[in-house]
């Protein structure tokens, strides 16, 4: 959000290069990344990750959107060093994770990173309880401690009473609750989430969806969340960075991709947005407290939805819009809210 | 019919044709043609020997020394099964039942062991599974830690692979002869080649198991803070377990085979001595009676190893685990104490007298007598019929086997120029019909059956059968049967191999005619289906061995009785496949069939078993495997051919002769699987182009 001061960053992506088939022997950092990015595919490299840059501030949720073979989960593998990046840093807590040790790095995993797998990972010989108390009985936790810190797991997912079943006994939403509860055990501050709920019925991923924003209410953690699932991006997102052949062609908060998408790429995904749910009484609004006067009040943050509905209960032509903590920050007319709706459509018609 | 011939497999054909009439023609005058001239033999086994003996000689301390390491084990736990009251080990082996499988089992094995114990075979089978107990841990120890460095190494797995391959190929009697050699007679040579037999299934599913590990459950492990021997021992290995158990599972069932086999060299009072000597008694009440301890050991073994390798208890918390465990061992630790303090109390439980034995042997033979002179004439007239008319023309060809005394006429010309213009006949009718693999059948056939395996001269043989390469896998594997075959000619095994062929040839022809419809009627019948499927499990689980003496008793020594044992040994994969492969097929296909209005019949030739034929083929490669390897078990009961010729090289510790005669099977074996992989892939390759071109 434009008006939020930036967070300080918690992890940093500078640089970050991943080529399979390996890069060529005259690479350069400063040249020009998407030229030499089509050069080594010419060469029959597969670049995965074209010099991805980008902060995400403590407590942020950022998702990284792509189509299936863009590179999101090769990139999100580079983060957690589960594959070797090839070049660029890689810095949490201003630190080069990429310049850790092997065995740096396991510490790194043991306390400050959490990760969540598409395909749940979850070890089948082990119960719900064994499988989230795992990252901590590896740790050497001792074992009534990492149990009781497992059970607060599992209740905070809501799979009480699911305690002893096997993976296998789970449904799919049941079994990436284990992932999650899993990967929160060893409270990290960083938590990587690779299409969580991409292998998830539409409703049961709706439903994930809600849970793991509660989650994130209270916890405030840090996240890179992966998605392919335009929709799920802009309902999670605190800022999306949207992936096309390994390269970030866009970072930017929900409303600003809808409203002023970098390319054709990015308009393409953002012509499928409901923006009357998506965009709000801030984004269209004439700023400026002035014309205000006795103008019936809406906060800042309503949905276009929601601001129609208050213009049709109070018949007024112009509403208010209220920040929390500076008061009125200007006004909304209904034509400006019709007009942010229909510009799509008119977008298309004139393409 | 033209475009037939103009083809290059047209062309290859006639000229093969031409060659082979050539041969022919020239045989009667140019002797070496007939047959390979001995001054032209290459005497590789003798230098093998002389090599090996030096070999041998210089190191024979450092096996003599392996070779009593292997005994301490060994005596250590047969000295401890002997010494405990035999209802002590029988309280115990019900408890591991029990927890493998469930009560059901437990009571199983309880009537197992009470069988040997009641027959007096209990000091053999405990001997036996003295063997089996040491050389299972050996395999799965090796197995595993081979099969981990493939699965994590390509370059490993590179050099593994093939092995197995070789060793799979390679005759279980031809394992005991370089091992003989090393070790000397002894328990330590069965126990060190049965657990070299042994390795490889364990081998193959520790590289299964760990390489279908799926990447997230192993990625997870990392992000959950797994250090790599974390990773390797609490990750990886528990979700390979599954596959891993299967591996123990048929590692043991492959060293009990082994060790019965490795009986033969005797030395050590087992059950499958007390069989093979009874066997050669024909006592064989007798041997019917030990040979089903093996059968029941081999039944109890593997039900066992494979309960254990099943978790049952799903849904217990790790604490119910812990305590259902502690409740097992303690009720075991219970019930055996009590056992001994019974066997303390009674010596019945600790030595079973003897005059209590139950040993119907005698009442046995009886019986067979009486069923063999009652139906001597039709069991006769089987025999001779299948001799006479199906085995004979096959060996010597019917231009010997008609004779007034095994057909009842003597062959007269116009019955040789008949059959030479009937089969031209319906050669050229095929090749009309554009049939032109049904033509090159006929000829074959009709040559084949002519001359018979032993009556063809050898560039015959070898131009056909590289020929039949050339066409299926092109030149590689043209060249690999060339040289195979040509390597089994040069060491002097013409002969030999030339009977093995033909008993496998009819063995195999027999299992797969009457499998393959038992499989097709199973695929269509689900009781059926449920009928073969333990007949099929015990067959395949018995040790080989033990599948002689039924087939011994009724038809007494004679390559009839061989037969007969091949293929109630070769006809489980064709069932199993041919059933498999139509029980899988696209539904889709099937039912569309169905719907253009096709009869039963016809769905089931013209488009079940046709797209059915590459899972039908991998069935006939697994039954001439399996005939193979039944052949050199089938050589005690007299059979002549290379199996007949790895017992010899046995018996006088013929190293080199072993080890070319084993070699040479195993040539034999995979030039049957080259060429038959390499038309399933021609198959394959034929349908998917049509798929994709319906023009
Ligand atoms: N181990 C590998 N070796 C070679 N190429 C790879 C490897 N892993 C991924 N790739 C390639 O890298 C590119 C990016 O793959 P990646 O898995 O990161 O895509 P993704 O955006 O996560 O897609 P999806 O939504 O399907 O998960 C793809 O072209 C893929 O084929
Ligand atoms: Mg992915």
């Amino acid at each position: 959000m434009p008006e939020r001061e930036t967070p300080p960053a918690k992890l940093s992506c500078r640089h970050l290069w991943k080529v399979f088939g390996g890069l060529p022997t005259g690479f350069r950092a400063e040249a020009d990344a998407r030229e030499m990015a089509e050069a080594m595919r010419a060469e029959g490299r597969i670049p995965a990750v074209v010099d991805a840059n980008f902060d995400v501030g403590a407590g942020e949720i950022f998702v990284i959107m792509g189509l299936s073979g863009s590179g999101k989960s090769t990139l999100v593998r580079c983060l957690s060093r589960l594959i070797e990046a090839d070049a660029g840093e890689v810095l949490l807590d201003g630190q080069d994770i990429l310049k850790k040790s092997s065995r740096e790095l396991v510490e790194i995993r043991r306390h400050k990173m959490g990760m969540v797998f598409q395909d749940f990972g979850l070890l089948p010989h082990l119960s719900v309880l064994e499988n989230v108390a795992f990252p901590l009985k590896v740790q050497g936790m001792a074992e009534e401690a990492r149990r009781k810190r497992a059970q607060e797991m599992i209740e905070l997912v809501g799979l009480e009473g699911r305690e002893s079943a096997y993976p296998r006994q789970l449904s799919g939403g049941q079994q990436q609750r284990v992932g999650i509860a899993r990967s929160l055990a060893v409270e990290p501050d960083l938590w990587f989430l690779d299409e969580p709920f991409s292998a998830l019925d539409p409703l049961i991923r709706r439903q994930m969806q809600d849970e793991f924003l509660r989650l994130q209410r209270m916890l405030n953690k840090t996240i890179v969340f992966i998605t392919h699932d335009f929709m799920e991006a802009l309902k999670l997102a605190d800022r999306i960075a949207i992936m096309k052949d390994g390269e970030i062609v866009q970072i930017a908060p929900p409303a600003e991709i809808v409203l002023r998408p970098a390319d054709a790429y990015v308009a393409e995904f953002a012509s499928e947005a409901p923006l009357s749910r998506l965009l709000t009484a801030r984004d269209v609004m004439t700023p400026g407290a002035a014309a205000a006067g006795d103008l019936p009040k809406v906060p800042a943050g309503m949905t276009l939805d929601d601001v129609t509905a208050e213009f049709l209960r109070s018949g007024a032509e112009r509403l208010a819009v209220m920040d929390a903590e500076r008061g009125c920050v200007g006004t909304v007319a209904s034509e400006e809210v019709a007009r942010a709706v229909a510009r799509r459509d008119a977008d298309r018609e004139s393409a | 019919m033209r475009a037939a011939l103009a083809s290059r497999d047209g062309r290859l054909w006639l000229g093969v044709g031409a060659f082979c009439l050539l041969c022919f023609l020239l045989a009667p005058r140019v002797v070496w043609i007939g047959e390979y001239p001995d001054a032209l033999v290459i005497p590789f086994a003798s230098w093998i020997t002389t090599g090996m003996s030096a070999f041998v000689d210089s190191f024979r301390w450092l096996f003599r020394a392996l070779a009593a390491l292997v005994d301490v084990p060994l005596v250590g736990v047969r000295t401890a099964l002997q010494a405990t009251p035999w209802l002590v080990v029988m309280v115990l082996a019900c408890a591991l039942a029990w927890r493998a499988r469930g009560p059901g089992l437990a009571l199983l094995t309880a009537c197992a062991l009470g069988y040997m114990v009641v027959t007096g075979y209990w000091v053999q089978s405990m001997n036996t599974l003295a063997l089996v107990v040491v050389s299972v841990p050996l395999s799965v120890a090796v197995g595993f830690g081979m099969g981990v460095a493939a699965a994590y190494s390509e370059r490993v797995n590179r050099i593994v692979q093939p092995t197995l391959d070789f060793m799979q190929t390679i005759p279980a009697f031809a394992y005991l002869i370089p091992i003989l050699f090393l070790f000397g007679f002894g328990p330590a040579v069965g126990l060190i080649a049965s657990a070299i037999y042994a390795a490889p299934p364990m081998v193959r599913n520790t590289i299964l198991g760990l390489r279908s590990v799926p990447a997230g459950v192993r990625e997870s492990g990392v992000m959950s803070g797994c250090t790599p021997r974390q990773g390797f021992w609490q990750v990886e290995v528990p979700t390979a377990l599954p596959q891993i158990m299967v591996g123990v599972n048929q590692t043991t069932m492959a060293a009990l085979s082994m060790v019965i086999i490795a009986a033969i060299i005797g030395g050590f009072d087992d059950i499958g001595w007390e069989v093979l000597s009874t066997m050669r008694k024909a006592q064989f009440g007798q041997s019917l009676l030990a040979g089903l301890v093996i059968a029941l050991l081999a039944i109890v073994l593997d039900r066992i190893s494979f309960g254990l390798a099943r978790n049952r208890f799903a849904g217990e918390t790790p604490d119910e685990r812990a305590a259902r465990r502690q409740r097992t061992w303690a009720t075991a630790v219970a019930l055996a104490l009590g056992a001994l303090l019974l066997a303390m109390l009674f010596p019945v439980f600790d030595d079973y007298p003897r005059d209590l034995r139950v040993y119907p042997a005698g009442q046995l033979n009886e019986a067979v007598n009486w069923f063999l002179r009652h139906y001597s004439g039709a069991m006769d007239a089987l025999k001779n019929t299948v001799l006479f008319f199906g085995m004979l023309p096959f060996r010597i060809g019917l231009n010997q086997a008609v004779s007034p005394f095994t057909w009842g006429f003597a062959l007269e010309p116009w019955m040789t120029a008949a059959y030479g213009v009937a089969a031209a006949a319906l050669f050229l009718w095929l090749l009309w019909r554009g049939r032109a693999g049904g033509a090159l059948a006929v000829a074959l056939v009709a040559v084949l059956l002519w001359w018979g395996t032993t009556g063809l001269p050898w560039p015959v043989v070898i131009a056909a059968a590289t020929a039949l390469g050339f066409q299926t896998g092109g030149l590689r594997t043209a060249g690999f049967v060339a040289a195979s075959l040509i390597f089994v000619l040069v060491n002097g095994l013409w002969e030999p191999l030339m009977l093995s062929v033909y008993l496998c040839g009819i063995a195999v022809a027999i299992s797969f005619a009457i499998g393959g419809a038992l499989g097709v009627w199973a695929a269509h019948n689900d009781g059926v289906s449920a009928f073969l499927r333990p007949i099929n499990d015990t067959l395949q689980t018995m040790p080989q061995f033990v599948l002689l003496i039924p087939a011994l008793m009724l038809f007494k020594v004679g390559e009839f009785t061989a037969l007969l044992a091949i293929i109630s040994y070769a006809i489980v994969p064709p069932v199993r496949y041919v059933e498999h492969a139509l029980r899988n097929l696209p539904q889709g296909t099937v039912e569309a069939a169905r719907q253009m209005g096709c009869t039963p019949w016809q769905i089931l030739t013209q488009v079940k078993l046709p797209l059915a034929l590459p899972g039908i083929m991998l069935g006939l490669n697994q039954t001439i495997m399996y005939a193979l390897s039944m052949l050199v078990i089938a050589a005690l009961v007299g059979t002549q051919g290379l199996g007949q010729q790895v017992y010899l090289a046995l018996s006088q510790a013929d190293m080199g002769m072993g080890v070319v005669t084993g070699l040479s099977m195993a040539l034999l074996a995979m030039t049957a699987d080259r060429i038959l992989q390499a038309a399933s892939r021609r198959h394959q390759e034929k349908l998917a182009v049509g798929t994709a071109a319906p023009a």
